[in-house]
């Protein structure tokens, strides 16, 4: 049992820090109040942005460790970050609605992400069969040296690469900022009652577009990770799923807070590859597939549960997926 | 911006007085902006020129009789899920689950197919069919529905949910049906009896295009014309105004749920009797969300749903063949549907609202 674990926990965690990273710039985004269901699409756009910025600069020649890490992950923000500003144009200064937005967003990114990852080869004219970014994925899934003669405990916490760790720090760093902070009030104000907000003197459009804009910055670091990290810099088409629709249920989940989606998003991880694990029979190889709809199942019945115990604290964002028009009151 | 006035440049103010006409000028300027920068894009990442790409896409569309004919079969089913999303999205409920209520249709048609061939004449087989597709639809459409009413559950996310599990529900079937065994897939079902193969009118792509628009015309007249459409549109409005007025607001969620994932159902046994005669995991490929786009951006009214499908099927079959001709990735489609979809989203707001400039200054000119 003990060495099942061992084994089991890195693998849930691997899969639980993309969701991890999108849960909580999901979060982000939705105490301004923007419920923005494109985060799956800027998964992907982050995602392939870090792989072209990899792949120009392996095909550049040789690779050095500092550069090797910055340029993919400066490439992945500033594709997300792009994402998050198209989103907020649309929804903050146009107005427009957020579910079609978010929608439109996802159809968008997800074409890019699958586009570039399959005619990335032909357009840049390289003479490669696979994007396969072994050297740069080296360094991201470089974890501490120690960690190996750790034993056990080396390869429960300390064998993951660095954006594992970050993926943690920034969730804390969400949570304490949100809850302790005045920028982190003034947000929570800006989710809740954008007209009351904007009455004390918040500038409700700034914080709505710098919370949204950081939140995909962080969620499109989520796809960076499961790229870079997860699958060895390997991409391939539609192989991130449905992990952005997953993360944002985990904030459901997670009833808005960054540090508990830590556990919970590795929980997710476990469950995503529980069916690996449990046992099937070798004559019922189909059970498999119904053990594949554990976290869907698992996600609809804490939804449920939730909007059933209906407390006051566990609400969503009062005004969420509601534009805001200071004239219009 | 000038700081010596507190005036802004310009502020914005909400415009009743647009005419229907007007709007939808604007929103053809903003997709012909749209189809311009689509072309740009294109002629980036292939070096054809703009002019080409469009002849290039529109040969995918219609380009012989044939294609045409797929073209319109494609149109009419997405048609269909578009129309069956709509009463739920006048009603303001966001079933983004039509991927699972086709998939669960899909399968209930596929599961009749399997199992009562041999058994049971094919006439009685198709009736058994149809009422199956349906149903499994609306059981899908129900549940959400259900947990919305009772517990105001966000339907957003419940109907996502619902599509993953139907997707592996389907799955788990498509392994234990498979044929032949090992291959991972199920197959034509019945290839030599054809029991189950809805009838063909005239040719094999006719029936999808005529029961389209027999649904077309039914959720016109649903929607506008009966009461049930009425209290869908209150409901959608205000929920405390239909309370006041006595419309029973779980009541009308449920039934309203029903009816969309029934066609939802419909659309599932088209694709699987009527199309494909075999069922995937993959088989509604996407078309239960770009449904809701086709279903908003035709600002949920049946009859311009017609022309706001034909747009996303034309992209997205004309951008398949701009793929297949260059070697591309199909995913282009997306790309291109994404702009088209961006710039329809952003026209509306020059529709609600009209920017107002500062006076005693210069005019300056917004570009859209």
């Amino acid at each position: 049992m003990f060495d099942f674990l061992i084994t089991f926990i890195p693998r849930a965690v691997g899969q639980g820090i993309p969701l991890l990273f999108g849960s909580t710039g999901e979060i982000v985004t939705e105490k301004s109040g923007n419920l923005n269901l494109g985060i799956p699409g800027v998964m992907y756009v982050g995602g392939i942005c870090g792989v072209i910025g990899a792949f120009a600069y392996e095909q550049s020649g040789n690779v050095n460790g500092f550069l090797a890490i910055c340029i993919p992950l400066l490439c992945s923000l500033i594709g997300s970050l792009l994402m998050g500003l198209l989103y907020c144009f649309l929804t903050v200064t146009l107005r427009a609605n957020q579910n079609v937005t978010g929608l439109a967003m996802t159809t968008f990114g997800v074409g890019i992400g699958n586009f570039f990852g399959g005619s990335l080869i032909k357009l840049s004219g390289a003479d490669v069969p696979s994007i396969a970014l072994t050297k740069t994925s080296a360094y991201f899934s470089r974890s501490l040296p120690f960690a190996a003669k750790m034993g056990w405990f080396g390869k429960v916490f300390l064998s993951y690469g660095f954006l594992a760790y970050l993926a943690v720090i920034i969730a804390i760093l969400a949570s304490y900022i949100l809850k302790r902070t005045r920028p982190g009030l003034h947000l929570r104000a800006v989710g809740e009652s954008p007209a009351t907000a904007d009455a004390a003197g918040i500038n409700v459009i700034k914080y709505k577009y710098v919370a949204t804009c950081l939140g995909c910055m962080i969620a499109g670091l989520g796809g960076l990770y499961y790229v870079m990290d997860y699958a060895s810099g390997v991409w391939s088409n539609d192989a991130f799923g449905d992990r952005g629709w997953l993360a944002i249920a985990l904030v459901i989940f997670t009833i808005w807070r960054p540090n508990v989606s830590i556990f919970s998003s590795i929980l997710f991880g476990g469950l995503y590859i529980l069916y690996m694990y449990l046992p099937t029979g070798m004559e019922h190889m189909e059970v498999k597939e119904l053990y594949k709809m554990i976290p869907y199942v698992v996600t609809l019945i804490v939804l449920v549960v939730t909007s059933m115990r209906n407390k006051r604290e566990n609400q969503p964002p009062l005004s969420l997926g509601l534009p805001y028009f200071r004239e219009e009151r | 911006m000038n700081n010596k006035k507190s005036e802004p440049l310009f502020h914005v103010i909400k415009r009743d007085d647009m005419t229907r006409g007007k709007a939808w000028g604007i929103r053809a300027i903003s997709i012909v902006a749209a189809l311009l920068l689509c072309a740009l894009v294109t002629t980036v990442l292939t070096g054809d020129n703009p002019i080409s790409v469009y002849a290039t896409m529109f040969s995918g569309a219609f380009g012989s009789a044939r294609k045409t004919w797929v073209t319109l079969q494609s149109l009419s089913i997405l048609l269909i899920i578009s129309l069956a999303l709509t009463p739920a999205f006048r009603m303001r409920f966001w079933n983004c689950g039509g991927e699972g209520q086709v998939l669960m249709g899909g399968l209930a048609a596929a599961a009749c197919m399997v199992t009562l061939d041999g058994k049971l004449p094919n006439a009685l087989v198709i009736i058994i069919m149809i009422i199956a597709s349906i149903a499994a639809g609306a059981i899908w459409g129900f549940i959400p529905a259900i947990c919305k009413a009772k517990w105001n559950t966000n339907e957003t996310l419940s109907t996502l949910m619902m599509n993953y599990i139907a997707t592996q529900i389907v799955a788990y079937y498509t392994v234990l049906w498979e044929s032949p065994k090992g291959s991972g897939k199920i197959g034509i079902i019945n290839q030599n009896s054809n029991i189950g193969w809805l009838p063909e009118i005239g040719n094999k792509y006719l029936l999808s295009i005529l029961v389209a628009l027999l649904v077309t015309g039914f959720l016109y007249i649903y929607i506008y014309y009966s009461k049930h459409g009425y209290e869908i549109c209150v409901v959608g409005e205000s929920e405390r105004t239909a309370n006041y007025v006595g419309i029973k607001v779980p009541k009308v969620i449920v039934r309203t749920m029903l009816v969309s994932g029934a066609l939802c159902g419909l659309a599932g046994l088209l694709l699987v009797g009527g199309i494909n005669h075999t069922i995937t995991t993959t088989i509604a490929g996407g078309q239960g969300f770009t449904a809701i786009m086709v279903s908003w951006l035709a600002k949920f009214n049946p009859i311009t749903m017609i022309f706001t499908s034909l747009l996303i099927i034309f992209l997205g079959r004309g951008a398949g063949e701009i793929a297949t001709v260059f070697e591309l990735n199909q995913s282009f489609s997306d790309i291109l549907t994404g702009i088209i979809l961006f710039f329809i989203i952003g026209c509306e707001f020059f529709i609600r609202y009209k920017l107002v400039f500062r006076s005693g200054k210069k005019e300056e000119v917004k570009n859209v």
